[in-house]
């Protein structure tokens, strides 16, 4: 029996998986005896799965305990409708206040589960659903796995800043081999998470057998059946001298920098220690080795942060801060998009897919409207060529896009979203002309990343049906939409803004309009820094360099070579007007911009990523050059300071809201919480606010 | 333009007390489950050869409605080009979708079909949501115990006084035992389909055997149950069927399609009927349907070497056998028991006895035709005479 344990104070109350245990009768599949099959039930429907608390783990204990007292051929383990278990009961990680507790949660654990190996009856995991780190690590240790054919498994551990420290980091590698297990446990959570469908999870070996649900239980006591009485006969194989194992340590390490822009960050770093010590050790070893990786992620701060920006990002993606009651919200059955370039059609591309409703693009020749329903058509196309559309929906989509070069095809419009030129003269006059043809209730949003939306109002009839409504790009991609109301912005646009919103499936923020927003306004604070210290004479490398080891997807000049030197140029000199002298222009930057060099980084002519000579060319260094600590403090100050200002200023209402947006809106890594639990962490906001962001304990230890 | 129509086989699932082994599975499910079963003994049937589907269900709503002959095909990933269709007879159920499709078979239209009966009476009680038309009674079309399957069968007792209770409880204690010798020689599980069903305070199981059952069923106690349609009856929950679930399935062909692909061949349909009689004693409906369907077929009561009634009721069935001239206890009788030990999920149970019937031909080489029958509701009576494919030649 394992030993008792109960939750931190102040964790929630675990919602506890009972474990309960059946006998069914192996005769009529071809086997003498019984089977005792153990069900995981939460009671609660599949919107809440079965998780793993310390009661839940007792539960399981005591089933195991019950089962083997029955005597059974064999034991096997099923989950409720639809979900098997979805792992370990995060809830109460973010209240541990000792290691030793964390060390007692993963040896419960592993206690619990690692009974289902060692006694001596046979154990099976039919796996009828959702099966998630712990949830799958308890398959793992079972004997033999059957899985549902439509069930999404995998250990996302890792993307969550932890390792599969209950037996999946030593019991995967030794059952599937080194490359295979760098491929669940590394690539795919690093890959945002990444879940194998059934037919990746059996040719990988992760699972034995996967049946169809209509009769997956029937199925897999049959295959049970089969393999107690010998008929189906399941190899393993021993992978401890597999050729394999040092290249895929380091494919699983490649992955890992790459995805935190060359940073060692613990977690992934950890997973690929514990998994390539299971090429030798036991499986005790391996676990003991695992409850101490857990103990020590789990009392450190990148875990607590990842943890809050996890909940964070599950809890905005459904609820958005600030928003009016969605009953506000207009029916929006026919868009406008105005501009028919590269970010408009992406923007009606975007909308058809998701509002499958009349889209309207216009530009100012028939040509250039063309040209953009075209890219939308061919973008329809390519998704059925991929597979990813069948043929009639596109069809239907395609019957829904036209362009225009007459604005009056905006009749009937009840949201229109602009993409022009970011030029605020150009936007007044064009909501002006549009507001002769459309309804006093049509939304009029605009997509600019860093005008004043307001002053597009100005001068309307109806100026509260104006919204900020800002995309990032690739606006397919990227889930963050910022929608900035103006001070006259009614609650039914906000609302219908909103509702767009969500049939677009984006992660909202509600914020004040205000230059640059959330992303761009910190964003560009925090590169203008690092630019500025290029101008005064940093080695560009050095500046470039300074912030690495902190885990950013990719480097300042990286990330300007994306955004591309243009937009950059325009928002800091939008944001240098509106916000002041903080935000400088670059000297280095406009002569990018003049000389029409678009990238910082190119590749030689043997595909390697160096600094482009002539960008390199056109810096003007001054005389002062700044350490790598000294860029690093700079910019990270910035941050601190630019945030608390927005906060102060009811840019958005809460920090968490500042984290989401920058998780969500230019992906910046959970084990930073999105960046202000680590610029408290690191004593930064303490020392440029004089206090931190989030209290202690929120998004860190306490 | 007529053809031999084959039975090639049929399942079905365990059956079980209402509202108790499968309170927590949906009659869909165990509908699905069946047609699964069946397909998976039968590979050398393709699931696009199958060319329409029937099944029935004697209250057509919730998990039984939505044509469940079309959504249950969908369910048991049937390919989508497979048809099918709903059908109510109430009882007769599977009876009819069996006999529908035979008649397509016959002539010509289609050659492979699979016909099916289920009801979750947990699910939905008996009568669920009925709503009689008060001409019934106002005009006397029906009298009041024509809706009460109950009153029915004590009206059968007033109608033949002969048919005594002790006689009735003397058949249900056979039945009891028979059933019970048949489960511990191992032949009724022979087509019973292992049926996963989860209970969500006691978590998932898997029934495979019949839940109704009792063997230890003795004449003393049978004599002291209640009589629960009338003050000092003589119907009681004992010489009764009870209220069940359950779900069969059975596949039939032309005997040419079933030799084409090399299909077992169960049984060999010779005629069918159905009859009516007055809604009050429904229980005889048995009587006039096999007296019509043995004249269809050229042949007489005592060609007839295996009988399988439906048990609704011990009165209902004594009561076809002494009108026939054949006693109570005749061997040739349900010899494996009959719905008042295994249950009686109304629309299912037809195909129920075209299954036992189909093992006593295996086992009764010298037994040439036999019948299946059972009493509908709102007084009618439905047969279907079988002949047997292994037949040698014996004595009938």
């Amino acid at each position: 029996m394992a030993a008792e344990m109960t939750l931190p104070e102040g964790a929630p109350e675990e919602v506890i998986t009972n474990a309960l245990v059946r006998d069914v009768d192996l005769t009529p599949f071809g086997h003498k005896g019984s089977l005792a099959l153990i069900t995981l039930d939460n009671g609660l429907d599949h919107t809440r799965p079965n998780t793993f608390g310390p009661q839940s783990l007792a539960a399981l204990d005591a089933a195991i305990s019950d089962a083997i007292g029955r005597a059974p051929a064999a034991i096997a383990i099923t989950g409720k409708p639809f979900i098997f278990a979805a792992g370990a009961d995060l809830s109460a990680l973010a209240f541990l206040t000792k290691r030793e507790q964390s060390l007692a949660i993963g040896k419960l654990g592993h206690d619990v589960f690692r009974r289902l190996d060692e006694c001596a009856i046979p154990t099976f995991a039919f796996i009828n659903g959702l099966a998630l780190g712990g949830g799958l690590e308890v398959g793992l240790h079972c004997n033999y796995r059957t899985l549902a054919s439509t069930a999404f498994t995998g250990l996302p551990e890792v993307f969550l800043g932890l390792v599969p420290g209950w037996g999946g980091a030593t019991i995967l590698p030794k059952l599937i081999g080194p490359e295979r297990a760098v491929q669940v446990i590394m690539l795919n959570a690093l890959n945002n998470n990444t879940m194998m469908k059934a037919k990746d999870a059996l040719a990988l070996g992760v699972v034995d057998a996967v049946y169809e649900p209509a009769d997956f239980l029937e199925r897999s006591v049959a295959f049970a059946a089969s393999v107690l009485s010998g008929k189906n006969k399941i190899e393993r194989k021993d992978y401890s001298s597999d050729p394999a194992w040092d290249s895929a340590l380091a494919t699983g390490k490649a992955a890992a920098l790459k995805k935190y822009g060359g940073a060692e960050i613990a977690s992934p770093m950890r997973a690929l220690e514990l998994i390539a010590a299971a090429r030798t050790n036991t499986r005790g070893a391996g676990f003991d080795a695992e409850d101490q990786t857990l103990a020590d992620l789990t009392m450190s701060d990148p875990l607590r942060a990842s943890l809050y920006a996890f909940n964070l990002i599950q809890k905005k993606r459904k609820k958005v801060e600030g928003a009016p009651k969605p009953a506000l919200a207009r029916k929006v059955t026919k868009v406008g998009v105005v501009g028919a370039g590269l970010m408009a059609s992406q923007l009606a591309l975007l909308m058809l897919r998701n509002l499958k409703c009349p889209i309207v693009m216009t530009d100012i020749d028939q040509e250039r409207a063309d040209k953009g329903v075209a890219w939308v058509k061919n973008e329809l196309a390519k998704s059925v060529e991929r597979k990813r559309m069948s043929e009639e929906s596109a069809r239907r989509l395609s019957l829904l896009i036209s362009g225009s070069a007459d604005q009056v095809s905006f009749a009937g419009c009840d949201f229109i979203i602009e993409a022009i030129f970011e030029e605020l003269s150009l936007k007044q006059e064009l909501f002006k002309k549009l507001e002769t043809i459309i309804s006093p209730e049509c939304v009029l949003a605009t997509n600019t990343s860093s005008l004043s939306v307001e002053r597009m109002s100005e001068g309307l009839a109806n100026p509260e049906r104006v919204i900020g409504f800002h995309f990032f790009n690739p606006v397919a991609v990227m889930p963050l939409l910022e929608i900035a109301r103006t001070s006259k912005t009614d609650d039914a646009t906000t609302a219908t803004a909103v509702s767009v919103g969500k049939e677009l499936k984006k992660t909202m923020i509600i914020c004040k309009d205000a230059p640059g927003f959330v992303v761009n306004r910190l964003l560009t604070r925090f590169m203008g820094e690092v630019t500025d210290a290029v101008d005064e004479g940093t080695p560009p490398a050095i500046a470039d360099s300074a912030m690495r080891s902190i885990g950013f997807p990719m480097s300042p000049f990286e990330l300007l070579d994306l955004v591309g030197p243009g937009v950059a140029l325009h928002v800091s000199e939008t944001l240098h007007e509106n916000l002041g002298e903080r935000y400088r222009i670059s000297p280095t930057m406009q002569a990018m911009v003049a000389a029409k060099v678009r990238n910082f980084y190119i590749k030689d002519s043997d595909g390697k990523v160096v600094a482009n000579p002539e960008a390199l060319a056109l810096i003007k260094q001054g005389t002062s050059a700044s350490t790598a600590e000294q860029v690093r403090d700079r910019a990270l100050k910035a941050l601190a300071v630019e945030a608390r200002m927005m906060l102060d200023e009811g840019v958005v209402s809460t920090a968490a809201e500042i984290d989401l947006c920058m998780l969500m809106g230019s992906g910046w890594p959970m084990h930073l919480g999105g960046i202000l639990p680590y610029l408290d962490r690191e004593g930064i906001s303490q020392a440029v606010c004089g206090q931190r962001f989030h209290a202690p304990g929120i998004a860190s230890l306490p | 333009m007529s053809r031999t129509v084959v039975l090639v086989d049929a399942v079905r699932t365990p059956f079980g007390k209402a509202g108790s082994m499968y309170s927590g599975t949906r009659a869909d499910d165990l509908m699905v489950r069946a047609m699964r079963g069946l397909l998976e003994r039968n590979p050398k049937v393709n699931a696009s050869d199958i060319e329409d589907v029937a099944i029935a269900a004697a209250t057509q709503s919730g998990d039984q409605g939505m044509n469940i002959g079309r959504s249950a095909s969908l369910l048991a990933g049937l390919p989508n080009t497979v048809p099918g269709y709903s059908v109510d007879r109430w009882c007769a159920g599977a009876m009819t979708a069996t006999t529908s499709l035979a008649g397509a078979i016959a002539i010509g239209s289609i050659d492979i079909a699979i016909a099916g009966g289920v009801e979750h009476m947990g699910n939905h009680p008996i009568g669920e949501g009925i709503d009689p038309n008060p001409r019934f009674l106002a005009e006397k079309i029906v009298e009041q115990d024509a809706l009460a399957m109950g009153a029915t069968a004590e009206r059968l007792h007033d109608r033949f006084p002969q048919l005594t209770k002790e006689r009735a409880d003397r058949y249900a204690y056979n039945s009891q035992m028979k059933t019970a010798a048949a489960y511990a020689a191992g032949k009724i599980q022979r087509d019973l389909i292992p049926t996963a069903a989860r209970i969500a305070e006691i978590g998932w199981g898997i029934a495979t055997v019949d839940e109704p059952p009792r063997p230890t069923t003795t004449m003393e106690g049978l004599a002291t149950l209640k009589t629960p349609f009338r003050p000092a009856g003589r119907v009681t929950p004992g010489n009764s069927s009870g209220l069940n679930d359950g779900a069969t399935a059975a596949l039939l062909a032309s005997e040419d399609k079933a030799k084409e692909l090399g299909l077992t061949i169960k049984a060999k349909l010779v005629s069918f009927a159905f009859a009516g009689v007055e809604p009050e004693v429904m229980g005889y409906g048995p009587v006039p349907s096999t007296i019509k369907a043995l004249a269809k077929a050229g042949l007489q009561i005592s060609d007839i070497g295996a009988f399988e009634v439906n048990e609704a009721f011990a009165v209902q069935v004594i009561a076809f056998l002494d009108h026939f001239g054949i006693a109570d206890d005749d061997p040739r009788v349900n010899p494996y028991g009959g719905a008042i030990a295994v249950g009686h999920p109304l629309a299912s149970s037809g195909i129920r006895l075209m299954l036992n019937l189909a093992r006593t031909f295996e086992e009764r080489t010298d037994v040439r035709y036999g019948l299946t029958t059972m009493c509908i509701g709102l007084g009618m009576g439905g047969t279907v005479i079988w002949e047997n494919p292994h037949f040698t030649g014996g004595k009938r």
